[in-house]
């Protein structure tokens, strides 16, 4: 098990001074070389259970292991040699190319001082190459399209060179086009190159459609973990948003498909 | 990395030259060799403005005869006028305007908004509160080579960052840049009804001597305030050292810098930290001298893209420059009359940056 997390809580404090729990006691283990599709309704801790994944926040109890050593325990550029993110939007605060946006994902190879060497280039320009971005490297990131970004932003996951991916809603901001696009790459991306994925997202047929393993989650707590066609039923959509919805198996997409059909009562 | 005689390199002829030509074609991306180009050339902008800027004033001096080591120095006026009338308000000048400059880039890379500048955050508030309180109390107590205004000017401005920073930090967790900002610019605001208030109680001359000192000067009168300054913007320039590859971090957003192997807290508080002591030092030295600190990152910008790796020594440089530059014009425009300082660097700096706005907006 690459990535785990044992017993973990996490809690944050209201204005008011009360707590309250975002996850609680949350077991996981994330297959080595899975695609694991994290499903749930807002506020669940989908996106917090991916900061703790990631070590970007420690628990407040509870672990979170890479290859058997907490996440705690090891240096953040270690975890980021390891661990990356694509999160669901990049805004920089600067112009930068789609070049530079990728060759920051080498940073935790890096020193300090160092500047990215020809090896580096190559690296981020390979990235690029499989996200298709490559002919997009001189543009500014900021005048590229919805699409483009996230790829370049995916690009920049990968010129991190990690085993394990984690995204958090990659798809949200884009049209069906883009939708389709970003899932059968993070598909390749998953054989090919055998990253284990972890992704969040609402998109229930995305998940049907490209993730091996669900994870269903609810109020901080993990309701369910397996394979996406023993896991994602009609059963399972009504627990986690209260809507009746027909969950069948689509022999021309060739995967699970979910039509909501309306509100449970 | 891989010459064409290592036979350990791991691509093939035709995909390393193939990589040759992707390396050559790109023009922007940060190379140890584009880097030390950048800061050479900004270097030598900045030695060349430091030297020249002292030969120009009311008495004109030649650099030869300056440097002329056959002459003794009782007996050369040139040398005399060069090395103790303006050189020490030159090199001030340098000093100020590379604080200011670096710690605009910090603090528009810590705060994630291009348009934040030193004295966003209230430093300058305070450091003006200090220098009123100074003036119209008649302070006389001095520490060491500092006299009782830049004194007091430290004191302000150290303690609105002090406040500004207690307020956007809670214990292990990240700098809030929103409360920050909101804390900064409230503070700016406080700061500016208190020195209204000391003015108003305040006599004529003293209200005068005040509204100079806001107005910014670098006739500083000798190399004391120059020696006082420096080991606080020693300080603040080693630390500035270490930040760059963190600003880009930095700038894409904090949990992208967290996953790419930054310790985000520990950063944003150095980064805090070295620009509010840049600030302050250039703020005790000059006087609050605004728009070096957004100009002068956004100008360089515009010349080398973004990368804070070469923004930031190009910029601490062009600041440097820019502002003997301007101190230059103040004291030569209409002479005998001298402008102040932060008047010349508004006059320039403001419609220069409304047309950089238009112009990208």
């Amino acid at each position: 098990m690459p990535l785990s997390a044992q017993h973990v809580s996490y809690t944050y404090t209201s204005r008011r001074g009360a707590p309250s729990f975002a996850l609680r006691d949350v077991g996981l283990a994330i297959e080595r070389g899975s695609l694991t599709g994290l499903l749930g309704p807002n506020g669940c801790g989908k996106t917090t259970l991916l900061r703790l994944l990631a070590g970007i926040v420690q628990p407040h109890a509870g672990t979170v292991t890479l290859d058997g050593r907490a996440l705690g325990s090891l240096s953040r550029r270690a975890v980021a040699r390891r661990i990356a993110v694509v999160p669901q939007e990049t805004h920089p605060a600067f112009d930068y190319t789609a070049i530079e946006m990728v060759l920051m994902g080498r940073h935790p190879h890096l020193g300090s001082f160092a500047l990215e060497g020809p090896q580096d280039v190559d690296i981020a320009h390979d990235a690029m190459a499989s996200t298709g971005t490559d002919h997009l490297a001189d543009r500014a990131y900021m005048t590229l399209s919805g699409g483009e970004k996230q790829r370049v932003i995916i690009a920049s996951a990968l010129a991190q060179q990690p085993d394990v991916l984690l995204l958090d809603e990659p798809t949200a901001s884009l049209d069906l086009g883009y939708q389709m696009e970003i899932a059968s790459l993070l598909q390749r991306l998953n054989r090919e190159r055998s990253v284990t994925m972890v992704m969040a997202t609402h998109d229930l047929n995305l998940a049907a459609s490209i993730c091996d393993t669900v994870v269903l989650m609810r109020e901080g707590r993990i309701q369910a973990h397996g394979a996406t066609g023993d896991v994602l039923d009609g059963d399972a959509v009504k627990r986690l948003y209260g809507v009746e919805a027909d969950v069948r198996f689509h022999r021309d997409a060739g995967h699970l498909v979910v039509v909501p059909v309306g509100r449970a009562r | 990395m891989s010459s064409p005689t290592d036979v350990t390199a791991p691509v093939a002829p035709a995909t390393h030259q193939a990589s040759v030509r992707r390396h050559a074609a790109r023009g922007a991306r940060a190379t140890k060799a584009r880097v030390l180009a950048t800061i050479g050339g900004f270097g030598v902008l900045a030695i060349l403005t430091c030297l020249l800027a002292p030969l120009v004033g009311s008495t004109h001096i030649s650099l030869l005869r300056a440097f002329d080591r056959t002459i003794p120095f009782a007996d050369n006026v040139d040398a005399q006028i060069f090395f103790i009338a303006r050189l020490p308000r030159v090199l001030a000048g340098a000093l100020v305007g590379a604080g200011l400059a670096s710690a605009g880039v910090v603090f528009q890379a810590l705060l994630r908004n291009p348009l934040a500048d030193p004295f966003t955050l209230g430093v300058s508030g305070g450091a003006s509160v200090g220098a009123m309180l100074a003036i119209s109390f008649g302070l006389s107590l001095s520490v060491g080579p500092l006299s009782p205004v830049p004194l007091a000017t430290l004191s302000g401005a150290a303690g609105a960052a002090f406040l500004v920073y207690r307020l956007a930090t809670t214990a292990g967790r990240a700098m809030s840049t929103s409360v920050l900002l909101l804390a900064g610019v409230t503070l700016n605001a406080f700061f500016s009804a208190v020195i209204m208030l000391l003015q108003y109680v305040s006599s004529f001359t003293e209200v005068y001597r005040a509204m100079r000192w806001l107005m910014g000067d670098l006739d500083i009168g000798g190399f004391t305030p120059v020696i006082a300054a420096l080991p606080l913007m020693a300080i603040a320039f080693v630390l500035i050292a270490f930040l760059p590859s963190a600003l880009n971090q930095l700038s894409v957003g904090s949990d992208a810098a967290a996953s790419r192997g930054v310790d985000v807290a520990r950063v944003q508080r150095i980064a805090f930290v070295s620009a509010s002591l840049a600030t302050s030092g250039s703020v005790s030295l000059a006087g609050p001298i605004g728009f070096v600190g957004i100009v002068v990152p956004h100008l360089v910008r515009l010349i080398v893209g973004v990368d804070h790796r070469v923004v930031l020594p190009a910029s601490a440089l062009f600041g440097a420059a820019f502002l003997v530059g301007c101190d230059l014009a103040a004291r030569t425009l209409f002479s005998p009359v001298e402008i102040p300082l932060g008047i010349v660097t508004a006059m320039i700096g403001g419609p220069f940056f409304l047309w950089l706005l238009v112009r990208r907006g």
